[in-house]
């Protein structure tokens, strides 16, 4: 799937550009996203070495593990194919706790130490795993309390109540992380169970 | 409300990162130590996924530099228009699943044209603050650890972005209409 729709992404695009006789937005706006990629990862170079940092000492002084046992009915339902005590469960339930907390940069890290750690439990190394599907079902459509970004922006626009959309959003996030969840398990057994 | 919200945020991150180094220190944990052994991962977890950014992010460069978003765009809209969504934030739909700075400048321009106390203002923001920008995260989510075949995640996250981009639409109608 992600074959075509990359290949129909730049395809159309290319298609049209022509149409309007301007081919060199395309070369421009290629050779512009590819040296942004590459800046946005070497930025994250500082923020990931901190979190990661910070989570191997939560992980050492046994809080990761604390956290994954108190949440483990919910967990033991979403992740079946995660052994309870593997550290994947600690990382994935960081990860959601700051997507939940609106703490956006320290998710990323989290995120990324999850994949590694549902990488080495997976069989296929170049196909994503069920584990792996439901987690990030989970961290695009994950609920969100703080939308903190958005709130500042209502703020400085002048807002009677830059706070009113927190419930909205709520709203709006549940509702969309039920279908995720629920596509998702509907899914992992048509594509058949595997780890 | 406003100054207890802003209270929390401004306190969560060092309330967090004090609880943590003490709570350690006091179980016997190495703090410097440790956190030189974990952060060392974080360069080459970065570096990683940039082969992977690099192909998403240029599809996604051609398909809205070219116009094709807003083309896609000005189809949906005599459609979305007989359900009652107003068109303006269409675009803002539309670039959420791309690109989170794309969206959040167009979230932002609404919430500024239209005043964010208004309907569009609030749907924006409700969208905004809603989903994720689903393919930057597949892409760099499975880049690191190079996985190439995504099964069935895209239909999930898309069909996600999808859900809640109408719950938003039917909770803002609901709570600030009339």
């Amino acid at each position: 799937m992600i074959n075509i729709v990359w290949l129909l992404m730049i395809v159309s695009g290319i298609a049209l550009a022509s149409l309007q006789g301007k081919p060199e937005i395309i070369t421009q706006s290629a050779f512009g996203s590819a040296q942004a990629a590459v800046k946005y990862s070497l930025e994250l170079v500082g923020i990931m070495s901190f979190w990661l940092g910070m989570m191997r000492i939560a992980e050492e002084a046994g809080l990761v593990r604390a956290l994954a046992r108190g949440l483990k009915p919910l967990t033991k339902f979403l992740f079946p194919s995660i052994p309870a005590q593997h550290p994947a469960m600690g990382a994935i339930l960081m990860n959601l706790s700051a997507n939940i907390l609106g703490l956006g940069n320290a998710a990323t890290p989290f995120g990324l130490k999850a994949m590694q750690e549902l990488q080495s439990i997976n069989s296929d190394k170049e196909t994503a795993s069920a584990a792996m599907c439901t987690f990030l079902a989970l961290n695009t459509a994950c609920i969100t309390l703080m939308p903190t970004m958005i709130i500042a922006i209502r703020l400085s626009a002048g807002s009677a109540n830059p706070t009113e959309i927190v419930s909205t959003t709520l709203f709006a996030t549940a509702v969309g992380m039920s279908v995720a969840i629920l596509a998702d398990n509907i899914l992992r057994k048509v594509y058949g169970r595997r780890l | 409300m406003l100054a207890l919200f802003q209270q929390i945020s401004a306190w969560s991150i060092p309330v967090f990162l004090l609880f943590i180094l003490v709570y350690a220190f006091f179980r016997g944990v190495k703090v410097y130590e440790t956190f030189i052994k974990g952060a060392e991962e974080g360069f080459n977890i970065a570096v990683r996924i940039i082969p992977y950014l690099v192909a998403m992010m240029i599809a996604v460069s051609i398909f809205r530099q070219s116009g094709m978003l807003d083309l896609l765009g000005s189809i949906c809209n005599p459609i979305l228009k007989i359900v009652g969504i107003p068109v303006e934030v269409i675009p803002l739909a539309l670039m959420r699943p791309f690109s989170g700075g794309g969206a959040l400048g167009i979230a932002a321009e609404l919430i500024n044209n239209y005043g964010p106390d208004s309907i569009i203002g609030r749907l924006a923001s409700t969208m905004q603050g809603s989903t994720d920008t689903t393919f930057f995260v597949l892409t760099v989510y499975f880049g690191s650890v190079g996985i190439r075949k995504y099964r069935y995640s895209l239909a999930v996250g898309l069909l996600a972005d999808l859900t809640t981009f109408f719950a938003s639409v039917y909770i803002v109608n609901r709570m600030f209409s009339i």
